[in-house]
């Protein structure tokens, strides 16, 4: 069971639109290594895990992969809204427009729609967890690029934000990985 | 009291209480691995305190932050109370 709040994890309050990079941060809503991916890939790998403790943070993370979900849904949201036709077409946004107008679809920046090829829930702990290690590394390498390419504050602030949070979901995955193989050793010589 | 005061009022409390949750959120990830650490268990339970006091200030003010009978509400049904999360009124007018 899940509970909505009806707030955001951290504030998205974005003054001027901007559609270009509404399509640039788009990717991490629907793209591969964007914040649905990453909830659905935990929360569908958590059941084949063998220990408390990485049910636990497969749970927990992939709740607040929703919140960011939301978060960069917010932003897209925001950044589409106010924008004439005129700025759409001057951003280069006009493909996107034409199918969703200013609305908020899980697609990459180039259009291709969200996919659960994106992830994997193998069965198998170790590998499983690799994955979500390197899931949390491309995630933030794209923030990385997406600060990059912002020039305004009110999007470079959230995106700061989700960027740490890839860092401290990757540390706590590196913790569950070796627990989890630790309990894989015991159980193996004993 | 003007309107956009009250809005800052309420956004300055919806901040504090973000800030104080992003504490707890940060703990119990740290928790799920280290279950044993009487410290930061001491600090979850402290902020989760801090937390619970401000969600209800919050609510008795501006209406439920959690629904499907985590919140009371008052009459009307204030659940639909605009704005949403993903509407900060600050962007301009549109076209």
């Amino acid at each position: 069971m899940w509970v909505y709040e009806k707030k955001l994890q951290y504030p998205v309050r974005i003054k001027n639109p901007n559609p270009k990079m509404a399509k640039y941060i788009i990717t991490q809503y629907g793209g591969p290594d964007g914040e649905l991916a990453a909830s659905l890939r935990y929360l569908s790998q958590r059941y084949h895990m063998p220990i408390p403790e990485a049910k636990a943070v497969l749970n927990d993370i992939g709740t607040e992969e929703l919140a960011h979900f939301e978060m960069v849904g917010a932003m897209v949201y925001q950044l589409m809204k106010g924008a004439c036709p005129e700025e759409i077409k001057m951003a280069d946004v006009g493909t996107y427009f034409a199918d969703h107008d200013n609305a908020v679809y899980p697609s990459t920046g180039t259009g291709v729609p969200f996919t659960a090829a994106y992830i994997q829930s193998k069965g198998d702990p170790i590998a499983d967890l690799h994955e979500d290690l390197a899931a949390e590394q491309k995630a933030r390498a794209t923030y990385e690029n997406l600060i990059k390419l912002a020039d305004d504050p009110d999007v470079i602030d959230p995106l700061r934000f989700l960027r740490e949070r890839e860092i401290v979901h990757f540390q706590r995955f590196g913790e569950v990985l070796q627990k989890v193989r630790e309990y894989m050793e015991s159980k193996k010589y004993f | 009291m003007n309107h956009a005061h009250a809005d800052n009022e309420r956004r300055e409390l919806l901040d504090q209480i973000r800030a104080i949750e992003f504490m707890t959120i940060d703990l119990n990830l740290y928790l799920d691995t280290h279950p044993n650490d009487r410290r930061a268990l001491n600090e979850y339970n402290y902020y989760t305190r801090q937390l619970q006091a401000l969600r209800k200030e919050y609510e008795m003010r501006y209406g439920p932050l959690t629904n499907f009978g985590y919140s009371l509400s008052q009459y009307p049904w204030a659940w639909i109370n605009e704005p949403w999360p993903w509407e900060e009124d600050h962007y301009m007018e549109g076209c």
